[in-house]
């Protein structure tokens, strides 16, 4: 019977240890094919036009990746769009995290009336994405004077309903005799904030930055409308700009897609940075 | 019960920046949208006139409108069906316990950070006729080279492999988390009651994971609903003749091209009725989660 069992079980383990490369295999073949498209802007954007429209197509790295991502950060201004991007990007991510902190510390630590309302109040406009209010926020913004402004771009994305949701159900798991002692020790609520939440909250400070750096990065609709001169623009409508130049002639394929991975770069590296804190705020706010 | 600090006030000084700009930004602009999608401009604009429902009566008689419509559902009915099903499939390979499964996942859901302008652009170039490797593996196979962005079934075809792909890293995170909850025992007395991997999944993990699915299902709606604008500017532009025109690329031409206001205005209604729906299906089902989009 034991014998039965351990060659059951040794078979058993073979077939795993199969199993684990045929694994390994197919986790490589994914991983690529969900790369592979990259990876071909990625070729093309170092290739000259006469590579680029070689036949059949060539996939090996050319020759003119210097002049190709030169000529997507000069002449087609990518490197002034994303020093405004990143200054926009920096503004509304700190704001937004300042600002829910401050919301999630009161709706957590305090009592008061109409709380629930008031969370409420700022958990529903999660159903007002831009393009159900975009007429009059455009007419809002412009009275204000802000029409082609980087306020525009900055203080109507400031407040956060995803950002005092995370923090609040972050801050609700905390266990509350830290509370207790805080006020033993007469710490006011700000320097309790600021000196024990704050450390206590990097994995869901780290999740909120991925998310909204990647949101405010990665926006289109609103900057194309409300930024009319080119030097103020974010850096998406750059990527327009590039890929649109095909109507005034023949395309260069190597500069497009030198300026799209410019483009897709700092999100995508402020993600690589922050994935463990990203994946565990996100495991965090799942119900548990 | 968990203890508190005793002010009054300050809470109120705490919430107020949040809420007073909720107010001006968020709730102000989406009531003006109700008001405003009742007005029509007269003389050029100079003028506003009440309307009513005409706005609304014009815009469901419109076949512009109507097309819009169906192809929006026919958009968002494939970046569900080819995101979640890819997705799933994925993430159930990227579960497994093995040496780096750190490292895999990072492989597979890097794409959550690339904007729908970057999608839309490489995408393009893919199926480009003349230098994309789409057509070139196509040429070879099949002896077949279409001219994707000219024709309208095929455009659209193209934008939703683009959306799709673009929001494959969003759903495996999801889907990952899901998994991580379905108790390795239950599995376990599958496979001892002699179930194999296919039985397993569709009778037990597929059960126990439909939380997720449902909340991706209804996360994947809104994103096509309202994230596909990027790409749909920088691939077709609505084109070929309104063949991609999705609804909230519509809402932007007739505000932003042909200064229809009060049309506009009753398209962003329309759309805030589905986002509500939307909304509200997913907080009765899948209860207290909340979606992570930039607001």
């Amino acid at each position: 019977m034991a014998a039965i069992k351990r060659r059951h079980v040794s078979r058993y383990r073979l077939r795993k240890k199969g199993n684990t490369l045929l694994t390994h295999l197919a986790l490589l073949v994914v991983a690529f094919a969900v790369a592979s498209p990259i990876i071909f802007a990625l070729i093309k954007s170092t290739q000259s036009t006469v590579q680029v429209f070689t036949y059949p197509p060539t996939f090996v790295i050319g020759t003119k990746a210097p002049e190709n991502y030169s000529t997507a950060w000069n002449y087609y201004r990518l490197g002034q769009l994303m020093k405004n991007t990143f200054i926009i990007a920096f503004a509304v991510t700190i704001g937004k995290t300042f600002m829910s902190l401050l919301a999630a510390l009161a709706l957590v630590y305090f009592d008061f009336r109409f709380k629930w309302a008031l969370f409420l109040f700022v958990l529903m406009t999660l159903m007002m994405p831009i393009p159900v209010r975009i007429v009059p926020l455009y007419d809002l913004v412009r009275s204000f004077g802000w029409g082609n402004t980087h306020w525009a771009l900055i203080v109507p994305f400031l407040a956060s309903a995803t950002g005092v949701f995370l923090f609040r159900q972050h801050f609700m798991s905390i266990p509350s005799s830290l509370v207790d002692a805080a006020r033993v020790d007469g710490v006011a609520p700000l320097r309790f904030l600021w000196q024990i939440l704050v450390p206590m909250s990097m994995n869901t400070i780290g999740a909120m930055a991925v998310i909204q750096f990647v949101y405010i990065w990665n926006q289109y609709l609103w900057p194309l409308i409300i930024i009319a001169s080119n030097e103020k623009q974010m850096i998406q409508i750059g990527l327009k700009l590039l890929t649109g130049s095909g109507a005034e002639g023949m395309l260069n394929w190597g500069v497009a897609m030198a300026g799209t991975i410019i483009t897709m770069l700092p999100p995508l590296l402020i993600f690589l940075l922050l994935q463990e804190q990203f994946m565990r705020g996100f495991a965090l706010s799942e119900e548990k | 019960m968990r203890s508190k600090f005793p002010s009054r006030w300050l809470p109120y000084v705490l919430l107020f920046p949040t809420l007073a700009l909720c107010g001006l930004f968020l709730y102000y602009p989406v009531v003006q949208s109700f008001r405003l999608s009742t007005y029509r401009a007269i003389l050029m604009g100079l003028h506003q006139k009440y309307v009513g429902l005409e706005n609304y009566v014009r815009l469901f008689t419109s076949s512009d409108y109507l097309n819009s419509l169906k192809v929006t559902f026919i958009f968002a009915f494939g970046v569900v069906l080819i995101g979640l099903s890819i997705s799933l499939a994925i993430a159930l390979l990227a579960n497994r316990k093995v040496r780096g499964a750190r490292i895999y996942r990072i492989a597979l859901i890097w794409p959550y950070a690339l904007s729908p302008a970057v999608a839309g652009s490489i995408w393009l170039f893919l199926l480009n006729p003349t230098v994309g490797v789409v057509n070139y593996v196509l040429k070879e196979l099949f002896g077949i080279s279409p001219d994707w962005m000219s024709n309208g079934n095929l455009a659209l075809l193209a934008v939703t492999m683009a959306a799709a792909w673009k929001n494959m890293g969003y759903n495996i995170v999801f889907f990952l988390a899901g998994l991580q909850n379905v108790p390795g025992e239950v599995l376990e007395a599958a496979r001892v009651d002699g179930a194999g991997p296919w039985r397993t999944f569709w009778s037990v993990t597929f059960p126990m994971l439909s939380p997720t699915t449902f909340f991706l299902l209804i996360m994947n709606l809104i994103y096509a609903f309202f994230g596909g604008f990027g790409l749909i500017s920088v691939m077709t532009e609505g084109g070929p003749a309104q063949a991609t025109n999705i609804l909230i690329y519509k809402l932007y031409q007739d505000a932003f091209r042909f200064q229809k206001w009060g049309t506009a205005a009753a398209q962003s209604v329309v759309l805030f009725i589905m986002v509500v729906a939307l909304t509200l299906i997913q907080f009765r089902t899948t209860g207290r989660r909340v979606h992570y989009g930039g607001n």
